[in-house]
């Protein structure tokens, strides 16, 4: 039964009278009032994420130089970025490497020097045109006298996330931190119940249009998120139980934090970047907050063994990861999270106050996440066009 | 006086009562922070000694003539703790328990007292906010 729609939530926001809470208080709410009365008396969920996504980067245009220059290779503090686009657009993606000081300084380094408002060095090469006749230019530039510079990642948010063991012999170093032989530990990377997706596990609420918290700066869901898998295995209370859907999300890098968005290193992996984003869900009906009113001890995620020798080596709750031990295959393993939830919590409270105080709208999605999409495997083959 | 020792024990020493000896012979008291010790294996073994400086001396000769082989903690991790974010990726790798997160607001804690120095956390830090 549908209690409030999303203009009508949007009318008490303005008016500064809408009540809002995070996706952790709206389960203590649900338990001491039951999902009929919470729904009546909420009407924003508030849901966040800090940690590391490396499928990040930034759309910049650098503007004309005089004479003009069409930079068909660009460097920024001499990362490598992407300039196979028009004159002088690039895209700096967060896990390129710098050609000069390797793995300590990347594409997410750039970036958070941008937000900081630094001069990052630009140097770009062309072959000369008519019309773009410059052939080399090296200069700096910021967040200000640049044209645009706005994040677009295609991977973001991913609902539910494997957490990681490692049944080797050797130390291995990887994207999910430094896993220790003999599954000597276990690492996991959401934020459980306070995690965007794992709260409208469905997307009712959160589809291609949704405004959302992006590093500090207002931004949006652009589309579906690369390897988007719907199609995952749901438990009873419809969440996935492994990694499933993901989201494009855009949002202008000049308006973000450094609070919020940080440059990374993993060990003898590269280059990250962490950033923390917040989503409201509009608690519309008894559906929507009864879903948002999971707990840790609801939510499941299989342990991967990433050295390949063992797939999955079981399944833990989010309680069981954040209790610091979980059981596998009869042993006590410590575990270790790698997103941070004292952010994640910031972020919640932020987008909370905001909503508040009617600094932020909830929108409808505009068009809906896909609820199916396979996931193909790569495949080493022929062409299938040549006869 | 008060020190950080790390100690080594060669296969065939595993079996020496070490510690009794230091606090029964030297008067020291010792808090023993991480221990690795195993028959017929290399032992390891690291401790707080606190005493006078004089027995802490003695005891350190002792353990020279055992054939023990001792370093002594000089260094100390720094914890840029206004630049970190509490992701807990150094809690992973943190054999000593001096790097946890509290469960209660999931902060980063650092009890440099249970700390060996290890440098572990130092590599495993994304943010590299820790640094010898």
């Amino acid at each position: 039964m549908g209690y409030k729609s999303i203009e009508e939530i949007n009318e008490k926001i303005k008016k500064g009278k809408a009540v809002v809470v995070t996706a952790e208080e709206i389960i203590d709410l649900v338990a001491e009032k039951g999902v009929s009365q919470a729904a009546r008396e909420v009407d924003v969920i508030t849901t966040a994420t800090f940690g590391p996504m490396c499928s990040s980067g930034a759309f910049l245009n650098f503007g004309h130089s005089d004479p003009p220059i069409r930079m068909s290779k660009v460097w920024l503090n001499d990362v490598p970025a992407y300039a196979g686009i028009a004159a002088v657009d690039a895209y700096i993606g967060a896990t390129e490497l710098s050609a000069t000081r390797g793995m300590e300084y990347g594409g997410a380094h750039v970036i958070e020097d941008l937000i900081a408002g630094r001069d990052v060095k630009l140097h770009a090469e062309s072959y000369g045109t008519d019309c773009y006749p410059l052939r080399e230019i090296t200069t700096y530039i910021n967040k200000d006298n640049i044209n645009q510079a706005f994040m677009f990642n295609p991977r973001n948010v991913y609902q539910n996330y494997n957490a990681a063991t490692n049944a080797s012999d050797r130390t291995m170093y990887t994207y999910m931190g430094t896993l220790l032989p003999h599954c000597g530990n276990v690492t996991y990377t959401t934020s459980g119940q306070l995690s965007p997706l794992m709260n409208d596990p469905y997307y009712r609420t959160i589809g291609i249009g949704t405004r959302v918290f992006l590093g500090g700066a207002e931004g949006y869901v652009a589309w579906e998120g690369t390897q988007h898998n719907p199609d995952q295995k749901r438990g009873e209370n419809g969440v996935p139980l492994a990694a499933a859907g993901t989201l494009a999300l855009i949002g202008n890098l000049k308006e973000m934090s450094t609070e919020f968005v940080r440059a990374a290193v993993f060990e003898k992996y590269g280059v990250t970047l962490f950033i923390g984003v917040g989503i409201p869900i509009p608690a519309l009906d008894e559906d929507v907050v009864e879903k948002a009113s999971v707990s840790d001890s609801e939510l499941f995620t299989d342990i991967v063994d990433k050295s390949g020798q063992m797939g999955v080596v079981g399944s833990a709750s989010y309680q069981q990861l954040r209790s610091g031990y979980v059981e596998l295959m009869g042993k006590k393993i410590p575990t270790a999270p790698l997103s941070s939830l004292r952010k994640a919590r910031e972020i919640a409270q932020l987008l909370k106050k905001k909503i508040s105080r009617g600094e932020f709208l909830l929108t409808a999605p505009v068009a809906p996440l896909p609820m199916h999409n396979k996931v193909n495997k790569l495949e080493v083959r022929r062409p299938r066009n040549e006869d | 006086m008060k020190i950080k020792v790390y100690m080594s024990f060669p296969a065939d020493k595993v079996t020496k009562p070490v510690t009794y000896h230091l606090i029964k012979d030297f008067d020291l008291r010792i808090n023993i922070l991480n221990a690795d010790v195993s028959l017929n294996k290399e032992g390891r073994l690291v401790a707080d000694f606190e005493g006078d400086e004089a027995n802490i001396r003695e005891g350190l000769g002792f353990l020279e003539r055992e054939g023990i082989r001792y370093k002594l903690f000089n260094k100390s991790i720094i914890w840029q703790e206004d630049k970190c974010v509490h992701c807990g990726a150094c809690t992973a790798v943190c054999p000593s328990g001096a790097l946890q997160m509290d469960k209660h607001d999931w902060s980063l804690t650092f009890d440099k007292e249970k700390c060996y120095v290890c440098e572990l956390c130092v590599k495993a830090c994304p943010l590299k906010v820790m640094s010898v």
